[in-house]
C-alpha cells in the first residue's frame, strides 16, 4: 500500500470537534445546570427529561431531525444559508450543533449534581458580602464544584469522541471536515483494511478506558453523584 | 389459517360459557363487572392457548414451503420487492431481503451471515467470493446493469453536463467509491470529464446509493450522481431535473448475482436465480431503467 497505514486526519478532526464542542456545552449548560440545581419551577422535570433524551434516542432519531433542521431547508439550516451561503449540513458547524445535542447530559448531568451538592448557601453569603452574582459564581461556586466540571468536561469529550449514528447521517464523510475517527473505522471495516480498523479501534478503546478510570477515581475522591 | 382460527375461537367460546359471549365483545364495557373480569382472564388464557397451537402449526406448515435469504445491494432493493412479490405468488415460497451496501454484504457473507444469494451491485465481489469459495462456482451471472444519472431535486436545475461543469458552490453527492459500485462509477465520470479535482471539494459522500440519494432528494445535497434505477423507482414518485450520464463515461456497472454456500441445499434459492433471468423478471428490471448483456 502507498498510503500510509494509519491517517491522522480523523483523529485530529475528532479531538477538535470534541473539544470545540465541550467548550460551547460548558458555556451554555452552566446556566442551565445551576438553574436545574435551584429552581422550584414545575417546568424543571420537562427541561431535565429533555435533557436527558439523548440519552435513551437512538442515534439515528436525532440523525434525522438534524438531517432536515440542518439542510438548505431546515429551521435552523435555512437561515444560516441565507446569511453564509452555504447550509449546515456536511459541514464541521453542523457537526458540532449535533454533536452539542447528542452529548448535552453527559455534560449538565454532573455540573446538575455538583451544584446540588454545593447548594445554595455560598452563593447567598457570598451575595450578602457584597460579591456580584457572577463574581460568586466564579470564585466560590465554581472552585466547589471543579470536580463536577472535571467529570462533565471528561465524559462531554468522550462521548463526543464516541459519536458515530449522528455523523453518518448528516456528516457526508468529507476528508477533513466531517470524516471523524468513528466514521474512519467503518470505513476500514467495510472495505476490509482490518489492520487499520484493529489500530485505531484499540486506540479508542485504551483511550475510552483511561477516560473511565478518571471519572471514577475523581468521583471516589468526592462523592459526586453522576446518574 | 382462516378455519383453524374460527376453530380456535369456537373451542373458547365453549371454554366460558356462563357468559354469553358474542366474538368481538372482549373490550365491551359488558364485562367488566367483578364476575365478568374473571371470566374474562379464563377467556384470555384459553384464547392465548389456542393461538399458540395455531402459531406453532403456522410455523411448521411455513416449514414447507421453503425460504430463501437474499442478500442484495441497496439500490436494487425496490425492484427486487417487485419481483418477490410475484416470485411468491408463483412459487409459494418466501424470500427475506437483507439490504445493505455491496461492500457490506460481501463482508458479512464472508464472516458467515446467513445469506443463501447475493445480489450484489457489481461485479468485483461476486468474483471474489467465488474465488473464496463462499460462492458457489458457475452460479454467478450478470442480472442487471446499472446506469447513472445526474439528478437534482430542483426541476430546473441540471442543463446537461454543463451543470457540472460550472458547479462552484453547494455539494454534489455520490456514493463511496470505495464501497459502493455506483460510488466508483462516479468518480469514474468525473474523472474521465476531468472535473474530479474540481469538483473535490463540493463532494459529499453517501454511505450507499440509498443514502446518496437521500441526500439529494432532502436538498442537503443540490446534485448528485445516482442510479437511474432510483430516479425512474416509481414509489419515489421524483420530479426535479437530471442529466442521463453516457454509458462511455464509467464502466459498466454489471450487477451480478451468485449463489453461495450457505444456499446449496436450497431448491428454492436456485429456483429464484433462474426465475431473475425470467422475461417476467426483466420487464420489472427494465421498468426501473435496467439494461441487460445482450445474448
Amino acid at each position: 500500500m502507498d498510503l500510509p497505514l494509519i491517517d491522522l486526519q480523523p483523529i485530529w478532526l475528532s479531538l477538535q470537534l470534541a473539544g470545540v464542542t465541550v467548550l460551547i456545552l460548558l458555556v451554555w449548560a452552566t446556566p442551565l445546570a445551576w438553574w436545574l440545581a435551584h429552581t422550584r419551577s414545575r417546568f424543571r422535570v420537562v427541561v431535565e427529561a429533555v435533557v436527558a433524551l439523548p440519552l435513551v434516542l437512538p442515534p439515528t432519531v436525532l440523525g434525522f431531525y438534524m438531517l432536515i433542521l440542518l439542510g438548505p431547508h431546515g429551521w435552523v439550516g435555512g437561515p444560516v444559508q441565507a446569511l453564509t451561503g452555504s447550509a449546515l449540513s456536511f459541514s464541521f458547524a453542523g457537526l458540532v450543533f449535533a454533536s452539542c445535542l447528542y452529548s448535552l447530559p453527559f455534560v449538565v448531568q454532573p455540573l446538575h449534581s455538583a451544584f446540588e451538592s454545593v447548594g445554595k448557601v455560598p452563593m447567598e453569603t457570598a451575595q450578602s458580602l457584597g460579591a456580584s452574582r457572577l463574581d460568586a459564581f466564579f470564585s466560590v461556586i465554581s472552585p466547589l464544584a471543579r470536580r463536577g466540571y472535571l467529570t462533565a468536561i471528561v465524559l462531554g469529550f468522550a462521548h463526543t469522541l464516541g459519536e458515530f449514528g449522528v455523523v453518518l447521517m448528516v456528516g457526508g464523510n468529507i476528508p477533513g471536515k466531517t470524516k471523524v475517527i468513528s466514521i474512519e473505522i467503518y470505513d476500514r471495516v467495510e472495505v476490509l483494511e482490518y489492520t487499520q480498523a484493529h489500530i485505531l479501534s484499540a486506540g479508542l478503546l485504551l483511550f475510552s478506558f483511561l477516560v473511565l478510570v478518571m471519572v471514577y477515581s475523581i468521583n471516589r475522591r468526592l462523592p459526586v453523584q453522576v446518574t | 389459517m382462516g378455519n383453524k382460527r374460527a376453530l380456535a375461537c369456537a373451542r373458547t367460546e365453549k371454554a366460558t360459557p356462563s357468559i354469553p359471549l358474542i366474538r368481538g365483545t372482549i373490550n365491551s364495557p359488558l364485562i367488566r363487572g367483578a364476575r365478568g373480569v374473571k371470566h374474562f382472564s379464563i377467556h384470555v388464557i384459553c384464547r392465548l392457548g389456542a393461538w399458540m397451537v395455531v402459531c406453532l402449526l403456522g410455523v411448521s406448515a411455513s416449514a414447507w414451503a421453503e425460504d430463501v435469504h437474499v442478500a442484495v445491494a441497496s439500490n436494487f432493493l425496490n425492484p427486487l420487492k417487485e419481483i418477490a412479490k410475484r416470485y411468491e405468488k408463483d412459487t409459494g415460497n418466501t424470500l427475506i431481503l437483507i439490504s445493505a451496501s455491496t461492500g457490506k454484504l460481501y463482508a458479512q457473507s464472508r464472516h458467515g451471515a446467513p445469506f443463501d444469494v447475493l445480489l450484489a451491485a457489481d461485479a468485483k465481489r461476486p468474483v471474489l467470493l467465488e474465488q473464496e469459495g463462499i460462492g458457489v462456482m458457475g452460479t454467478r451471472f450478470t442480472y442487471a446493469i446499472g446506469a447513472l444519472v445526474l439528478w437534482s431535486a430542483d426541476p430546473e436545475k441540471i442543463q446537461g453536463v454543463e451543470s457540472l461543469k460550472k458547479m462552484d458552490k453547494g455539494k454534489l453527492a455520490i456514493a463511496n467509491p470505495k464501497t459502493a459500485p455506483y460510488g466508483k462509477a462516479a468518480e469514474q465520470v468525473l474523472e474521465r470529464l476531468g472535473l474530479w479535482k474540481k469538483l473535490r471539494p463540493f463532494l459529499v459522500q453517501g454511505e450507499n446509493i440509498s443514502q446518496t440519494l437521500q441526500f439529494v432528494a432532502t436538498g442537503n445535497a443540490g446534485l448528485g450522481l445516482v442510479a437511474k434505477s432510483q430516479v425512474e423507482d416509481p414509489r419515489f414518485r421524483l420530479k426535479g431535473s437530471r442529466w442521463e450520464v453516457p454509458l462511455s463515461l464509467h464502466d459498466p456497472v454489471s450487477q451480478q448475482a451468485i449463489l453461495l454456500k450457505q444456499g446449496l441445499a436450497n431448491f428454492a434459492a436456485k429456483q429464484f436465480l433462474a426465475y431473475l433471468k425470467s422475461s417476467a423478471a426483466k420487464t420489472i428490471m427494465q421498468s426501473y431503467g435496467y439494461g441487460f448483456i445482450e445474448e
